[in-house]
């Protein structure tokens, strides 16, 4: 903490000049209409006071210019601010290409953080400096919210959907997360840090207690195979389902003509409700599984899934839209 | 406030008193409205997220019932317009007996409502209770055709193998079914009430060209219930069917 | 006094308070009468305030030390739920419209009633009914959802009461409901010969919006709660994932209603505001049509921007920007509304009574939470701001600073008209500088605290947001005088005070042109209204000079 009585957190991320700048923006605004307001109800308040009692004021006629400068005037300004808001927002809702990701699960009162690699942490999340992290939120339970305040970010954790959210750290050091949606008795016990690290101190970090984590493509694999996912989606495309090479990050085509993006949350959804978007040229047969996999074996086989970007696609058979550029 | 005759105290004129029961009433409608609104919203996320399950539950509904109840209800609108009509012409007489009969088609659609029910409770289709979209093909009576039952069976299994989870949602479905139709008959039921004090007034001859605000306002509630209905029908019983 | 000495006054013989149809407590609880229905309201929202300012003080008091100086993390969750339920529900919502408009709106329109006195006493039962399931709540078990009630927490995850809190919430809306509808009538149908509209008393206007809200919001909370309960009785899944519905269906269908219901609660401040202002500075209000237009377009606009509660829900960009543009066009009107306010006070003869005191303090507490509310509309900020302290400080500066001080402002102008007698002067503007001091201690540092990234709702926090939250819970020590000194001395005055006689103030209101406390019918005959609305100069019958005021020395207080 800078000092005794701080009125603003660590700026720590690409995001908290930005925030902190259109703070100051908007605080200048609402203090010069503030103090305006006040010192003229305290100017009229005493030079205005009632010298008799039976005394009357001034009749004052209306002045329709004045109200439309005064509803204008202020139309303007707020049109600054939503419009300076909406950038800053939409830069952090777009996520960039090339981000580290990294899934967190909440749930009833903790945090689970997976690296890439696979290691797992708790009520912890390590971070390189510099790089573009991104966080793939899903809940176990309740809603819950993951809140770093010295990245100025935040993102609802809710059952049923992935929410994401990146951030760019720049300053190493530890910073506190919380949970910032109400989620039951510990609420308030539901945080922990986010360590910035320099990279190279992140590298030997995650080689140096990686030893013994399950990667989760490995997990992936072994659960594609388990639940017999591999007996339709057929790598070399020629199965009853679309083989899932080359899926991940590219353009879908579905039956209904539109056109999606395949991300985590569409994969997800896949996987749980397969009929809600049905790959053009291939029947609704694949069963929900909906309540069989925990989160935690979804991660898993997303990352399988991911890893098989590499792998060769097939000319048909994988239900990629035609190429209009990737993501 | 003290009543002078047909004005209430708080009145200067019966003009007055009766153009603010209407609009009161009409007020009261938009409330409906918005009430029935948050279900109709709920029911349409849920029926375009589940559909094949949601699709199953309109199948199990009975739609001889349905579109007779439909008919009897739109058959009550035409006699309260036929009541709210004598009264405005002073055919007391009239009055009466469009009253009644109102009330009694209000009755009849209630009483099928009730076989509808019971049906569901037979068939197992009561959320929270042993609820199984299964039961009914699994467990033919005798009165039931066989072929129709086959039938009937192959479809419920397609649906299980669509979405496994269809009794999860098929709940969901007669959750909604049994909440809209639920609150639909417990308006037609105070509606009932409204209809037997209308009786008891048109009896004792209340109701004349100068003064009908009961029954017109009452008349304005029968519609909007009906009109609830005649969206509650094709919402619940026809999209999705197929036999 | 700003009035003229007189003689010692007396009562009038005869009035609503003493007039008896029945004996003793039945005349109370089977009367018609708009006046006593807004009595019974006084006396049960009391009761809440009470219940959820008892609330309050133990959550200040448990802030005090960074881990918690009073109760288990359970108790505390209670605590600030029930607080919210019981302040929400149970106080804001019906404080004002059901008290004041229902005590004044057929005065002010020259009505002898409501127009469904019937419909008006059973809004109140439905309201004791519902408070009574709260209450029942409250006391077996407790609740520990958040006023939110958000799934599936409340629906699947919590051991608390929630049914019968969910139940008593649903059965509190139809009083809202049918009190809105009876104002919406009246308000068409009952106004007294040449009341035209752009005659209504301001405070009629912000009811008529207010009541719009009410038919309009509350029959969807109502079954969004419903289906809730249901969900959590029967195991359905609405709302919840595990069985196929979507907790964000919930938010969207509570803030359909719950951010409008915010405008239930500040819209008949605004009204009561601007009753006051140009009373105490005794000429017209400026742009009488734009603050009457405001209050509409604030109901209207204000049901379009439920979803900024919602920014970092995962709910697509372009339904944020929507949302967020839009709550910055419900701020336009609001600002009308205070540059319409203060410059009444220009040029006018502004006398020091006490609802002016209160009706500033109301200004200056307004900007502060009204302008806070721009930070929460803009999108970048939200991010960060959202679910903080921040939030709270802002919600309490709106309600509690806004709403609560416009109530109690109201209270102070209108005591004479219900009970026919004055209140001490000086306590009252004394207690008025106190409430508006003690209210920023508390809720001013909680600003920063939000800035700093505490989140609502937490029952510990790090060590280094103590500061704050002691300075805070100092501040709410002298709220509480604040509130505490005004409930005893307006119920000392209730036997002790000075008889007010018709027009105290004096005001140009019908209200005011009969007895106080009014007959039971309000008027001896009907009204019929000639002049403008707060018109001081055309109103001999307001003993008042005429013309600009005299260039004389300021009088020394009394």
């Amino acid at each position: 903490m800078q000092s005794q009585l701080p009125i603003y957190p660590e700026q720590a991320s690409n995001f908290a000049p930005q925030v902190d700048a259109l703070m100051l923006f908007i605080t200048g605004i609402c203090v010069f209409f503030a103090a305006g307001v006040t010192v003229a109800i305290v100017v009229f308040f005493f030079k205005y006071r009632r010298k008799t009692p039976d005394a009357v004021g001034i009749t004052i006629e209306e002045d329709a210019r004045l109200e439309a400068l005064w509803m204008i005037v202020p139309l303007i300004l707020s049109m600054a601010m939503f419009g300076w808001g909406a950038v800053v927002y939409v830069d952090y809702r777009n996520v960039p290409r090339d981000t580290l990701d990294i899934y967190v699960i909440g749930k009833q009162w903790m945090w689970k953080a997976q690296q890439p690699n696979g290691l797992k942490e708790i009520n912890e999340c390590h971070v390189p400096v510099g790089r573009n992290i991104r966080l793939i939120l899903s809940s176990e339970d309740v809603i819950h919210d993951f809140f770093v305040p010295a990245f100025r970010v935040k993102m609802d954790v809710v059952p049923g959907h992935y929410n994401t959210m990146w951030f760019r750290p720049t300053k190493p050091g530890r910073y506190h997360f919380f949970c910032s949606q109400y989620c039951g008795t510990n609420h308030a016990l539901m945080g922990g840090w986010v360590t910035v690290m320099e990279p190279s101190d992140y590298a030997a970090w995650l080689s140096g207690s990686a030893a013994g984590n399950a990667n989760p493509v490995v997990a992936g694999e072994k659960l594609f195979a388990e639940k017999a996912c591999s007996t339709c989606h057929v790598a070399n495309g020629t199965g009853r389902s679309p083989s899932l090479n080359g899926v991940y990050g590219a353009q879908v085509l579905l039956a209904d003509g539109s056109i999606v993006v395949a991300d985590e949350a569409y994969i997800r959804e896949s996987i749980l409700q397969p009929n809600a978007k049905i790959v053009a040229g291939y029947q609704p047969l694949m069963p929900t599984f909906q309540g069989q996999l925990t989160e935690e074996q979804i991660f898993a086989l997303i990352a399988y899934i991911k890893s098989l970007q590499s792998q060769p696609v097939p000319a048909t058979g994988a239900g990629i839209a035609p190429p209009t550029g990737k993501r | 406030m003290h009543r002078t005759g047909r004005l209430y105290g708080q009145f200067e004129t019966l003009e007055q008193q009766k153009e603010t029961a209407a609009l009161g009433m009409w007020v009261f409608l938009v409330t409906e409205v918005l009430f029935f609104g948050g279900l109709f919203l709920a029911y349409t996320v849920n029926r375009s997220a589940f559909s094949t399950a949601f699709g199953a539950g309109s199948n199990t509904l009975d739609i001889k019932l349905g579109g007779f109840n439909t008919v009897v209800l739109i058959m009550s609108s035409l006699t309260m317009a036929m009541a709210v009509w004598s009264a405005q012409v002073g055919k007391k007489k009239l009055v009466s007996i469009f009253l009644i009969a109102t009330l009694g088609l209000g009755t009849i659609f209630l009483g099928v409502k009730v076989i509808e029910y019971k049906q569901k409770f037979d068939h197992h289709l009561i959320p929270g209770l042993g609820f199984d979209m299964r039961y009914r093909s699994e467990h033919p009576t005798a009165t039931d055709d066989p072929k129709e039952m086959a039938i009937e069976k192959e479809e419920v299994e397609k649906t299980f193998a669509v979405d496994p989870d269809t009794n999860a949602h098929g709940q969901l479905y007669f959750s909604l079914y049994f909440a809209m139709t639920g609150l639909h008959a417990l308006h037609m039921i105070v509606g009932a009430g409204l209809l037997v004090w209308l009786i008891k007034g048109s009896f004792a001859g209340r109701f004349t060209p100068q003064y009908n605000t009961p029954v017109e306002i009452v008349g304005l509630y029968w519609h909007f219930v009906d009109i609830v209905w005649i969206y509650l029908f094709p919402l619940l019983y026809l999209i999705d069917r197929h036999r | 006094m700003s009035t003229p000495p007189t003689p010692v006054r007396e009562l009038p013989h005869k009035h609503y308070l003493n007039a008896t149809y029945g004996a003793g407590l039945r005349s109370w609880l089977l009367t018609t009468d708009h006046k006593r229905i807004a009595l019974l309201y006084l006396a049960s929202v009391t009761v809440f305030f009470f219940i959820g300012g008892v609330l309050a003080t133990m959550i200040r008091i448990h802030l005090l030390t960074p881990g918690g100086a009073l109760v288990t993390p359970e108790t505390y969750n209670k605590l600030f739920t029930m607080h919210g339920v019981a302040m929400i529900f149970f106080f804001l919502i019906p404080s004002i419209p059901a008290v004041f408009g229902n005590f004044l709106i057929p005065l002010m329109i020259g009505a002898k009633d409501l127009a469904f006195p019937k419909i008006n006493l059973l809004s109140w039962y439905i309201y004791v009914i519902g408070g009574c399931f709260v209450l029942y709540s409250f006391g077996t078990g407790g609740l520990d959802t958040g006023w939110t009630f958000y799934t599936p927490l409340s629906s699947v995850y919590s051991n608390s009461a929630v049914t019968p809190a969910v139940l008593g919430i649903f059965i509190n809306g139809f009083s809202s409901i049918l009190t809105g509808l009876n104002f919406i009538v009246t308000i068409h149908t009952m106004r007294a010969p040449g009341m035209t509209w752009f005659r209504l008393p301001l405070f009629v206007w912000a009811h008529y919006a207010t009541s719009l809200v009410m038919i309009l919001g509350t029959p969807v909370v109502a079954i969004t709660l419903l289906l809730a309960g249901l969900e959590r009785m029967f195991h359905l899944g609405f709302f919840n994932p595990a069985l196929g519905g979507d907790p964000i269906l919930f938010q969207h269908l509570f803030w359909f209603y719950s951010h409008p219901a915010v405008y239930i609660m500040i819209l008949p401040a605004m009204g009561v505001i601007s009753e006051i202002i140009p009373t105490f500075a005794r000429k017209p209000i400026f742009g009488y049509a734009f603050i009457a237009g405001s209050s509409i377009a604030i109901a209207v606009i204000g049901f379009l921007v439920w979803a900024h509660h919602m920014f970092v829900t995962g709910e697509s960009t372009y339904a944020a920007l929507t949302f967020s543009f839009l709550s910055y066009l419900v701020a336009i009107p609001s600002a009308v509304k205070v540059f319409n306010w203060t410059s009444t006070l220009y040029k006018g003869s502004i006398s020091w009574d006490p609802p002016m005191i209160y009706a500033l303090g109301f200004i200056g507490l307004f900007v502060i939470g009204g302008l806070t509310g721009l930070f929460l509309a803009c999108l970048g900020l939200d991010i960060h701001i959202h679910d903080t302290y921040f939030v709270v400080a802002h919600f309490h500066y709106i309600m509690v600073g806004g709403a609560v001080m416009g109530y109690v402002g109201g209270l102070h102008f209108w005591w004479p008209k219900i009970t026919g007698r004055l209140y001490p002067r000086a306590l009252s503007r004394f207690a008025a500088v106190v409430l508006f001091i003690g209210f920023n201690l508390t809720f001013f540092p909680q600003f920063i605290l939000g800035y700093l990234g505490m989140p609502r709702r937490y029952h510990t926090y790090p060590p280094e947001f103590q500061v704050l939250n002691v300075l805070s819970t100092a501040g709410a020590s002298i709220l509480a005088l604040g509130y505490l000194l005004p409930m005893s001395y307006l119920t000392w005055s209730m036997r002790y005070g000075r008889v007010a006689g018709q027009n105290p103030w004096p005001a140009t209101g019908l209200e005011w042109k009969t007895d106080s406390p009014p007959l039971t019918e309000n008027f001896e005959v009907t009204p019929v209204v000639t002049w403008e609305p707060y018109d001081f100069k055309n109103r001999p019958d307001l003993g008042l000079a005429t013309g600009t005021p005299l260039p004389a020395p300021a009088l020394g207080d009394d």
